[in-house]
Parts: C-alpha cells; structure tokens; sequence
C-alpha cells in the first residue's frame, strides 16, 4: 500500500542521510600559501587518491565514498578537456568547473534515490594568493566560493577554528604544511602524534610552475617537508621553502602506515561505514616535470 | 543537424551529465566519439563539400611539407621546415609543424595542415587525459598505436584528397633509448630505425640522412645533420622552406630526452641554421660523405 511521503521529507531525509555519513569523514584541508595550494589529507593509502589534477591549473579535491568521488572526478577531467578541445585551454576556469559540479550534484541529489555522499573542493592557483580560487562543493549542490583555505569533511568545523586562528595568507609551503597538521591533528580522537608521510596524501598547485601546476609530494620529497614542517624541528624556519624546489617527487619508499584510529576501517562487507574508504583516485601527472 | 529550436541542437547528446559520469575507457577521442563527434578532427562528412572536386580542394588547402627525426645517444631529435603551401603559393612562411605530444613524445605533421594540427591536438589532449584518469602515462607503443587509431579515422578523408600522417618520436622510459613511429593514412605503424622522414621533400632528406648520420651521435650533431637533411629537402624540393635568413624563420627542433620533451628556441635554432647556411656558401651540395676508393 503506497504512502505519500512529502518532497520536505524526502529531501530531509535525504540530506539527513548525507550528512550523518560526511560527518563520520575525517576532514582535510586545502589552503592557498605562497608557494601555491595546497592540499593535505589524512590516506593511508597510496593508490586511491582524495587530490588530483582537474587542468593545467586546477585541482580536483574529495572527500566521501571513493566510487562516487572518483566517478565525479572522472566526469570533471572529461568536462574541463572537452571544454578546453572545444575552445581553448584557457577557456578552463575553476568557477566554470564548480558551476557544473553545483549543476550535476544538484540534479543528482534530487532525482536519485541516494544522495551522493561526497564533498568536493576546485581549485585554480593564480599569479598571486589574491588570485587564487577555491570552491567547495557538497552533496546537495550547494557551491560555496572560499577564501584563504577550506576544510572538508566532518570535523569541517574543529579544523577551521585552528586555521583561522592562525592562517596567514603570506605562509612558506612549510608553514602552510605544519599548520595544516596541526589543525588535522586534533581531529576526532585529539591523538596528535607526529604523522609520517605514510598517513597523509599531500599535493600542491605549484604557482611558479609553468602550464600543469599540479604535483604530488610523495616519498623523500614529502618526508623533507615533514621534517622541516614538524614543530620542534630544528631550523624548520630557516629552511623556509626548501621543498618548493625540490626534486621531482618519488613514489613509494615507505610501508603503508596504519591509518589513524579515528577512521576505522572500512567494514568487510566493503561499505565504508566512514572515512577511511575515501581515497582518491590514482592520479600522475604530479610527477611529470612540466610542460 | 536539427537547426536551432530548443533541444534540436543535440545538446543533450552532447553536454549531457549523464554521458560525464558513464563508466567508459580513458580514452578522450571514443569520449569525444561517444558525445560529440563533429569535434573530431574528421575533415568533412559531406560529400558535396569536396567529394567530386577532391584534387581542386586538395591544392586550394594549406600543406605541410617536411619532417625529418633522428635518433640520437640520449634520445630522439625531431625538426621540421617552417613552410605551408597550397598548390603553388606559398601559405605560410612561419608555420610550426612539430608539436608536443606530452612529456615524453613529439610528433610532427605533413599533409592538409588542418587536418594535421587538429590530430595533433586531439593526440596531445588524448595522452593528457589517459594520464589524469589512470594516474600513469602511456607507455610509447600506447601512444603509437593510439595516434595510429587516430590517423586511421582520419581515411575517409584522406580518400578524398585530404591527406595529413603524423611523425611520432618519443623517449622510451623503459629502454632509456629514443625510438621512431611513421604511419601511412590507413593507420598502418611502423617503427623506424635510427631516422625517419615524412614529407614531400622527404626523399631528399633522406638521402641526406643515409651519408650524415652515424649510430650513437650526441644530440648536438644530430640537429646539425637534420638541419643539413632539412637544406637539403628545400634545394631540391620547392614546397618545403629553406632557413629564412633574412626573416630570421629557422626549422622548429624539439628533443626528447630522459629530462623530457624540449623545444629550441629560434635563437638556438638559428646557430644552428647560420651554421648550415656558412657552410654552404662553401660547399653548395653540402659536407661529401667519406668514400673508401674501390682499388
């Protein structure tokens, strides 16, 4: 016997349901310094990626359901192309790439039975910080343009009241790198043991980088941020930006790290009850040397 | 084409979310093949555009003419005269006929230039895309057998006068070594060895390549030999330029190498080019190849 069940209620419920599973989601972080953007999250693992290259200067950043990220991801990398052969690569802009996303979430949200269960971030580096554009996307469609730095995920707000205490948009990428771990450490569980590079994915938008901004820090280049970025490092600031011009990053080297407590594990039967499924999609591009 | 009326314009087909978000492979051409395929670069569909009259639009449309590579110690070398014709004019004087592929890829084009640059682009954005959805490259023989795919939709055209086939070198990251691809219209691949030239003053070149080139030269001396070849293509074939010295318009020359793909820049290439060009005022036909006597 059918039931009639309002559009209020679907939809709260649907948002409900969204929500509840975002919130069980460890959180990361994009932040604009002056060596570009960057992105940092907790993933401890090496081949599903959370960051990736959308277009030459744009970054593709999720957090959520992996199968439901990296479909949106695919679609986003199939849009900005198409857009770019149709026109030209400069006719790819951030804003237009999270218009579309607010378009295909919006109409996702409404005509599926499930909510997409994700939360995205775009984001274009500029010639300067003040250029620079980040914008966040959620389940709903919703698009948000922010400023100086975003978190996603669910302990959104508890990250946020760190970096907002103590961003500055003038940070060093080792500066940047050592607030950002410090804002995610305190998330869920107030375990704020010092991370290693295993635990985290990190990329960053590079602004002096000509054509593909987009690299990967990975392997002896991420471990030489870490060291430089960790709070009681000796000489972190005199290193300053050390790792800005680095080598080309190296993948692997390091054993996959347990992820931290606070994201349990996805469950056998293969449905991430939080946020440890969330990866992002294996993605190159990082570790090509420009155009 | 339905016209304009709303919905008539196959937008659906074409921008449509669904298309985005389908499972599907990582190749941006089926993608485009799929959504929007008069963005191919498939010349012409209509027969009433060119059909009967295939050789009188085939002179009418810019040509590219010239394009020699070589394989050297470290890599690969490709370079390519600066000249487009269509029929007996000259169309362009400056025009650039190798291209980036990605990284670790050149490819350079003769025949209907615009049938060729838009390959080109299609090729480059179609390696660029594999690579940010799989999250790895291509290996070589990928990226040949793809802009083979490519080229070889390209036949219907072609049969009809409108010929463009791409010259792929690249640097394989595998073997470390620089290796060569030509392709004729059907698709057909074939792997070149030690040097290749494509082209209506290929011919020339070529036989210039045979007398100058030797196995394990440094990049320095392949540019050089494949300057002389390029000179040599322009004495004897009339639609492929010479070094322009007075306009200063010098071949294009791209390396790939393990540091990845570079191009000269004009002031390089024209050291190069003077060089050339010096020594000619000498030797006309150019540096004699040594001979053994035959007693």
């Amino acid at each position: 016997m059918p039931f009639y069940v309002s559009p209020e209620q679907v939809m709260k419920d649907k948002a409900d349901y969204a929500r509840k599973r975002i919130s069980q989601i460890r959180s990361g972080v994009v932040m604009t310094c002056e060596a570009g953007i960057l992105f940092v999250a907790p993933n401890p693992s090496r081949a599903l990626r959370k960051f990736s290259e959308m277009y030459d200067r744009i970054a593709f950043a999720a957090v959520g359901r992996y199968n439901e990220f990296e479909t949106l991801r695919k679609a986003g990398v199939r849009y900005a192309d198409m857009t770019g052969f149709t026109y030209d690569r400069r006719d790819v802009t951030a804003r237009g790439l999270a218009d579309w996303y607010g378009q295909l979430l919006g109409s996702l949200f409404t005509d599926s039975p499930k909510p997409y269960e994700v939360e995205i971030v775009v984001a274009e580096v500029g010639k300067t910080t003040a250029d620079d554009e980040i914008y966040r996307i959620t389940f709903e469609g919703s698009v948000a343009d922010e400023h100086d730095f975003v978190v996603v995920g669910g302990q959104a707000d508890k990250v946020a009241a760190v970096l907002k205490e103590r961003y500055s948009a003038s940070m060093s990428l080792i500066e940047a790198m050592r607030l950002a771990i410090a804002s995610l450490a305190g998330q869920g569980d107030g375990n704020s043991e010092p991370v290693t590079s295993g635990q985290l994915e990190v990329a960053l938008l590079e602004r002096s980088r000509p054509h593909r901004a987009f690299r990967r820090l990975t392997g002896a280049r991420l471990d030489a941020l870490l060291a430089g970025a960790r709070p009681t490092g000796p000489a972190a600031a005199a290193n300053g930006a050390a790792g800005a011009s680095g080598p080309a990053a190296e993948e692997g080297g390091e054993g996959p790290a347990a992820g931290g407590s606070a994201d349990g594990d996805s469950a056998p039967d293969g449905t991430p009850p939080n946020g440890s499924a969330d990866g992002g999609s294996p993605q190159g591009g990082g570790d090509e040397s420009g155009a | 084409m339905g016209g304009f009326e709303p919905g008539g314009f196959e937008p659906q087909a074409r921008w449509q979310a669904s298309a985005f978000l389908a499972p599907g492979s990582s190749s941006f051409a089926d993608f485009l093949a799929m959504t929007a395929p008069e963005l191919l670069p498939r010349a012409t569909h209509h027969s009433g555009a060119m059909g009967a009259s295939g050789h009188a639009a085939n002179t009418e449309v810019a040509h590219g003419t010239t394009i020699v590579a070589a394989v050297c110690a470290d890599g690969v070398v490709m370079a390519g005269d600066r000249r487009a014709t269509a029929g007996n004019m000259i169309s362009q004087r400056d025009i650039e006929k190798v291209f980036r592929g990605d990284e670790f890829s050149c490819v350079g084009i003769a025949g209907v230039a615009g049938i060729g640059v838009d390959l080109v682009r299609l090729f480059g954005v179609e390696l660029e895309h594999y690579e940010k959805i799989e999250g790895r490259s291509l290996s070589l023989e990928g990226k040949a057998n793809r802009l083979a795919g490519l080229v070889k939709s390209n036949l219907g055209a072609a049969m009809q006068g409108l010929v463009a086939v791409p010259l792929l070198a690249g640097y394989d990251e595998e073997t470390g070594q620089g290796r060569i691809f030509s392709f004729d219209v059907a698709g057909g691949k074939y792997e070149e060895q030690r040097f290749a030239t494509i082209g209506s003053g290929s011919v020339f070149a070529r036989g210039a390549l045979k007398k100058l080139y030797r196995d394990g030269m440094g990049k320095e001396d392949v540019v050089l030999v494949l300057m002389q070849a390029l000179y040599d293509a322009a004495d004897d074939d009339s639609a492929t330029g010479g070094p322009d010295m007075s306009r200063r318009i010098y071949p294009v020359v791209a390396t790939v190498t393990a540091d990845g793909y570079e191009r000269l820049s004009d002031e390089q290439s024209g050291r190069y080019a003077e060089a050339v060009v010096t020594e000619r005022m000498r030797q006309p036909d150019g540096p004699p190849a040594p001979m053994q006597s035959a007693s």
